[in-house]
């Protein structure tokens, strides 16, 4: 009797890892149109309406811990928040100056390059899910292709650039974030026009890193990171994100001077507290 | 072994689903010392601890398939780990069947360690294109410490859940029996 229960279990373990690592393998065998991927897909289907809906019943509890941690936040910040105020309010007065003479020039050099967001089809979506997992930081949104939503569409959170559309299903997509580790997007620094690819590492999704930058680039803690985007039509391959979408913050450079050297970057958006997001549903590379 | 009854199950479908659901729609939009807490090693553990290691071992599978498929990840790889735990949660039931009250916060610990820890070698295995940080090992230590933190409540919901549809618990069957007066060794003398 005891040896029976004892095959019995080895076998059903035996029969579940082996489901696993078929399922594994037939998952990385087949292409984003597969079965599995299917599967996937309907599954989202269903489950996306309620979670929706559990999404919106739980929000006051949300709400109400995220005030908590907030206030605790907000007592260390005030400081900082106060200089970063006043260096803001110096360079808004300059800035301002400035933006009226760029204009002027754009206007001049009849640039075919100022766009608006307004301009890029934005549709509003609720965040309705977010993935629990430190490697694949992604969120699931209340928007899909009915909505016009479609795959490689840029997504921006208030704070900046949130991310890419990597899903779509009818009424709701995945939304693969800026911190996750297969992200890439060209960046440049706002202030001095030097560019690169910002990149994260695994792990650490509050610092993101500018990479690919010349040594003669010089670059400062505080100064601005935004898209690079597609400047011209005649680019042979278009940046998925519009220009000047902002990416966040210089924080220390590493290796300054030298090819390898690392721009550190803090995202503007907080990705763990995303409410709504829009989705840029009319750009040059979108599927 | 306790039997696998039609109840037992629609229970354990019951509690897999939503907690799938809370973790997706609530639990991972709260941040707590900087990281949030999982409550799927949890459950998977706890139920393991509760109904043995083969309901465990499936009960793990099928929560590792659901979160692979709901949240369009490479399918398989959660199956494989969260088998591996309620497996091993439910061997330790059936091997040194723990009684402590501290035994629902160190499986639970344990748990998440393996659930993360395995994760992320299975990432480096299938081969992750990226520099791994410091800071990853530092948020896999801060979900252990949070999951462990709430380990006990959970343990206590998921076992207030199934409760019904367990047999009967000798050790809860004698100490009604000795407060029920007349078979208590005390009240003989």
């Amino acid at each position: 009797m005891h040896d029976k229960t004892v095959r019995r279990r080895r076998a059903v373990l035996g029969l579940l890892v082996a489901s696993s690592l078929i399922l594994l393998t037939a998952y990385f065998g087949e292409s984003a149109g597969g079965g599995l991927h299917a599967v996937q897909r309907g599954v989202v289907e269903v489950v996306s309406p309620i979670q929706e809906g559990a999404s919106r019943a739980l929000k006051p509890v949300r709400d109400l811990i995220g005030w908590v941690g907030d206030t605790m936040d907000a007592k260390g910040e005030v400081k900082q928040l106060r200089a970063e105020r006043d260096a803001l309010r110096e360079s808004a007065v300059t800035g301002t100056a400035a933006r009226r003479e760029n204009d002027q020039l754009r206007r001049l050099l009849d640039l075919d390059r100022s766009r608006d967001l307004t301009q890029t089809g934005p549709v509003t979506s609720r965040v309705i899910g977010q993935d629990p997992n430190v490697w694949w930081s992604q969120v699931l949104i209340n928007k899909g292709t009915s909505d016009g939503v479609g795959v490689n569409h840029p997504v921006v959170g208030p704070e900046g650039l949130v991310g890419v559309v990597s899903t779509a299903t009818g009424n709701s997509a995945i939304v693969t974030l800026l911190t996750d580790h297969r992200t890439a997007v060209g960046a440049r620094i706002a202030e001095s026009g030097v560019g690169g690819t910002i990149t994260v590492e695994a792990g650490r999704p509050t610092d993101l890193v500018l990479r690919f930058t010349n040594r003669n680039d010089e670059v400062t803690p505080g100064q601005t990171v935004i898209t690079s985007g597609t400047e011209s039509r005649i680019d042979r391959v278009p940046s998925l994100y519009p220009p000047r979408i902002p990416i966040g913050r210089v924080t220390r450079v590493d290796d300054p001077g030298t090819d390898d050297q690392e721009i550190h970057v803090r995202p503007f958006a907080n990705m763990r507290r995303l409410d709504f997001v829009q989705v840029l549903t009319r750009t040059r590379n979108a599927t | 072994m306790i039997a696998f009854t039609p109840q037992l199950a629609a229970r354990l479908l019951a509690l897999g689903v939503a907690m799938v659901i809370l973790q997706v729609a609530a639990v991972s939009q709260i941040e707590l010392f900087g990281t949030n807490a999982d409550l799927a090693p949890l459950v998977v553990a706890a139920v393991g601890l509760l109904v043995g290691s083969l309901p465990g071992a499936a009960f793990g599978f099928a929560v590792g398939l659901f979160l692979d498929l709901a949240l369009v990840q490479t399918v398989g790889l959660s199956s494989l780990v969260y088998l591996a735990v309620g497996y091993g949660a439910g061997r330790w039931l059936e091997l040194r069947d723990p009684q402590g009250a501290l035994v629902p916060f160190a499986v639970g610990a344990a748990a998440t360690a393996v659930a993360t820890i395995g994760y992320a070698l299975m990432q480096f295995l299938l081969g992750v294109d990226a520099p791994v940080s410091f800071l990853l090992v530092r948020e896999i230590l801060a979900t252990i410490l949070l999951n462990a933190l709430i380990a006990g409540v959970v343990h206590a919901v998921v076992r207030r859940w199934l409760m019904p549809a367990l047999p009967e618990d000798p050790r809860r069957r004698r100490r009604r029996a000795y407060t029920t007066g007349g078979l208590s060794p005390l009240s003989r003398s």
